[in-house]
């Protein structure tokens, strides 16, 4: 236990440094840099005009079809990493194991595929 | 190196799931309008799991390293379940026709969710039980939100899906804690380690939380508010669905896993229990006085359904087992039945739901009115019909277990209960007739005429199948 | 290992910082981020527990996938943030008190927890010793074998999420002109092409 938590200590390490500099990088920045700002300098510049509404907009569902499917395979790999590292200790048995899991979401696939849920337009 | 486990049990199981992905093959290449073909295939599909299921349903056996159980009790239970489907499956064939709905994924998803039902059911694990729980819940939030043009279903289906995470959450969450105490997931080991334990509040209120998890699965009070709105919402064929299998597979769940794992700890969910089904009993009686959409008069009739279910669980005892097996096998005939002459209320090639709409239908549509009186009276619990011998049973267990203020208040609210169940008959034979009803489909008319007939000779044949019921409830209790 | 102690306190008050940020943010899009930011302090905690393959499975299913999917549901959905701070006031007590019950439970639980006997073998008894073997190693050991049937039920979850999104959102839109690769190829020059010898100083008409 204690072995592989010093497997992880320069991770730690790197993070902290990290954390350190991004946030000393932002602050210095706000602490040196000079800011006074007078309503000619940040109200919108020459040809821009004023926001009518809210910037913000409905994406279309089809980027969540997109994400979702996405997770759904990315899961599919997650299940690949254990398997990979174990084959030589489960054999046969466990080879097609897989396979069949692989089967079960190829189907899917096909279904995806077949109903043009990959298409875009 | 582990040697490949004992697959005769679960060939039922293996078939539904190889059945469900062909079928959606099938669907997917099929040219034009899939959904009559898949659907006859999913229902055939259903009677062969049903066969396999009952070929398999000899001694207890284990297999798949613990995780998964079948002995006499889930075979009947998986028999319950599969039955309620393919009718419901019969209902939905000609509702998707008319509405224009023909899209096959419909049956095929009903498939996978009859299948975590099994799975449910089989569960001998903490471990198995919650993917079987996840597969049918996942399976039912799609279900809801099927018809998803239109504005209530999607409500059904967010509502559902919303309410139903929280429930599984609660599950798990009760699972962990007593995982916490017990240090194992099986049930034969937290039979082992919660026997002869003292008592913990880590535990109990683990078992809580897994009472709630499973309460809201069920429907009963105070976990039911998602009912009327979701039964409404969901395309009335989903609903008929919803009412019948997902109730009984969480139902013979809940009893397996509380007369198995917990059983030591009856004192303390007895009475956890009790004021769940006591409010069910009230509540689903009281309120669905005041409805007129005669979909959510359902959903609050189901909930009281519940209730009387529960009592049975609550005896503990084979006898009790008995009388909630036996309830939920009338309980299937009765709603499906309704379910059906709900599908049969259309008017000029529209669905109607109004109970206004019933009125009078006895000139006009005897049959329909004749088929929705038997059906009424048996929910009522009006002697010689089904519905009696079903609430008897459990009464019964109640009063031999020594529950005897939990059996009147049973019998007070089926009191109360009966006042809406006759108010239908009432218009449909006194109020003055409005609309003339299109004929229904073949299908639908088929389903309402066994229900309704089953409900009537019930009192003919209920030997076999006590004896069914029996040999189911003394398999959970041998061990 | 004082160091460890030390990560464990500064990983859960940053997950317990993070949590509060995801209910506290007006804006629901920072309330996403601030959610990564305590999947990346879970994951953490889940490397203290020895358990390496959860902690990186952690960071890629939630961090890669999941907080994307929870980004664009966010974006979908287009909440106007006034009219859903509305009703906070008037849910605040009701909310309150169930949390304060929930939390005199845990407290109640956790301060007379006590253990089966048997528990303590029960759970060591699938894991290995981490010296002698990895972590993901170990778990692939069981999961395909003797855990084969809830590996293959997840496959079929996995499979209904699929079916199921693409049910409830997918729609085949009218009038898009889709690549159909088999007209593209059968295409010949003679259907498109004339080849026209232009005499000099003439001109085409």
């Amino acid at each position: 236990m204690e072995e592989l938590l010093t497997e992880y200590l320069p991770i730690l390490i790197f993070i902290g440094i990290a954390f350190v500099m991004a946030i000393a990088m932002v602050t210095a920045s706000l602490i040196a840099g000079p800011s006074n700002p007078d309503p000619e300098k940040t109200s919108a510049y020459e040809c821009g005009f004023e926001p009518f509404d809210d910037s913000r907009s409905k994406f279309d569902v089809r980027f969540y079809l997109v994400a979702i499917l996405f997770i759904i395979f990315d899961l599919e790999v997650a299940f690949l990493f254990p398997w990979a590292v174990s084959l030589s200790g489960i054999g046969l048995f466990g080879f097609w194991s897989m396979m069949i899991f692989l089967g079960v979401l190829t189907i899917g696939f096909v279904y995806e595929w077949r109903k043009g849920a990959l298409e875009w337009e | 190196m582990t040697a490949i486990p004992n697959l005769t049990p679960a060939y039922a199981e293996m078939f539904l799931a190889i059945a469900g992905m062909a079928l959606l093959m099938v669907g997917v290449f099929r040219k034009s309008d899939p959904i009559r073909g898949v659907t006859m295939l999913a229902i055939l599909a259903f009677a062969v799991a049903a066969v396999l299921s009952i070929s398999t349903n000899g001694a207890e056996t284990v297999t798949f390293n613990g995780l998964f159980v079948v002995n006499a009790f889930t075979g009947f239970a998986k028999l319950l379940i599969l039955l309620g489907a393919g009718l419901a499956m019969l209902l939905a064939l000609p509702w998707a026709r008319n509405e224009g709905v023909s899209r096959y994924e419909l049956p095929v998803i009903m498939v996978f969710a009859v299948l975590g039902m099994m799975m449910m059911v089989s569960a001998n694990n903490l471990l198995s039980l919650y993917v079987g729980l996840e597969l049918q819940s996942l399976a039912l939030y799609v279900l809801a939100a099927f018809n998803r043009g239109n504005l209530k279903a999607t409500e059904a289906g967010v509502k559902y899906f919303v309410l139903g995470a929280l429930a599984s959450g609660l599950l798990l969450y009760g699972s962990s804690l007593v995982y916490g105490f017990s240090g194992t997931t099986s049930f034969a080991g937290l039979a082992d380690a919660l026997t002869g334990a003292e008592s913990n509040a880590g535990v109990i209120v683990g078992i809580v939380f897994v009472i709630c998890g499973f309460a809201f699965k069920v429907s009963a009070v105070p976990f039911h508010m998602w009912t009327p709105d979701v039964y409404e919402g969901a395309p009335t064929p989903v609903t008929a669905f919803f009412s019948v299998a997902p109730k009984i597979a969480s139902l013979c769940l809940f009893l397996r896993i509380l007369v198995g794992p917990f059983e030591d700890l009856m004192d303390q969910w007895r009475q956890v229990l009790t004021v769940i089904c006591v409010a069910s009993m009230l509540w689903g009686a009281v309120a669905a006085i005041a409805q007129n959409n005669i979909k959510r008069l359902m959903a609050y009739s189901s909930i009281g359904h519940v209730g009387y279910a529960l009592i049975g669980l609550i005896a503990g005892t084979q006898e009790g087992a008995r009388g909630m097996i036996y309830y939920m096998l009338i309980y299937l005939f009765m709603n499906v039945g309704t379910f059906a002459v709900i599908l049969s209320m259309r008017v000029k090639d529209r669905y109607v739901e109004s109970i206004d709409d019933l009125s009078g239908i006895s000139k006009t549509n005897p049959a329909i009115a004749l088929a929705l009186t038997a059906l009424m009276f048996s929910m009522a619990g009006i002697p010689p019909l089904a519905g009696f011998f079903g609430k008897y049973f459990v009464f019964a267990a109640a009063v031999n277990a020594g529950l005897i203020p939990l059996a009147v208040i049973g019998v007070l609210s089926s009191v109360i209960g009966a006042y809406y169940y006759l108010r239908l008959i009432k218009i449909m034979y006194f109020d003055g007739s409005v609309e003339n009803f299109d004929r229904p489909d073949y299908s639908t008319s088929l389903v309402m005429g066994v229900c309704a007939l089953s409900v009537v000779v019930f009192i003919f044949l209920p030997e076999p199948l006590l004896a069914g019921a029996d040999a189911a409830a003394a398999a959970l209790f041998q061990g | 290992m004082i160091a460890a102690t030390l990560a464990f306190y500064l990983f859960s008050a940053l997950a317990i910082v993070g949590a509060l940020n995801v209910i506290f943010q007006r804006n629901p899009v920072h309330s996403v981020l601030w959610l990564i930011f305590t999947f990346f302090n879970a994951a953490g905690l889940f490397v203290l527990l020895g358990a390496e393959f959860v902690a990186m499975i952690l960071v890629i299913v939630y961090v890669g996938a999941v907080a994307v999917l929870f980004l664009f549901v966010v974006m979908m959905l287009d909440i106007n943030i006034t009219m859903v701070r509305e009703g906070f006031l008037k849910y605040l007590p009701v909310g309150l008190l169930v949390g304060g019950i929930l939390l005199a439970e845990l407290i109640t639980v956790f301060a007379g927890w006590v253990m089966s006997d048997s528990a303590d073998v029960l759970r060591a008894a699938p894991a290995p010793d981490p010296s002698d073997i990895g972590n993901t190693e170990a778990l692939g050991l069981i999961l395909y074998t003797d855990y084969i049937y809830v590996f293959q039920a997840a496959g079929i979850i996995l499979l209904v999420a699929m079916i199921g999104s693409i049910v409830l959102t997918h729609r085949t839109r009218a009038g898009v002109r889709k690549q159909v690769i088999g007209e593209q190829n059968a295409r010949r020059p003679s259907d498109t092409l004339e080849v026209v010898k232009v005499e000099s100083g003439k001109g085409l008409q």
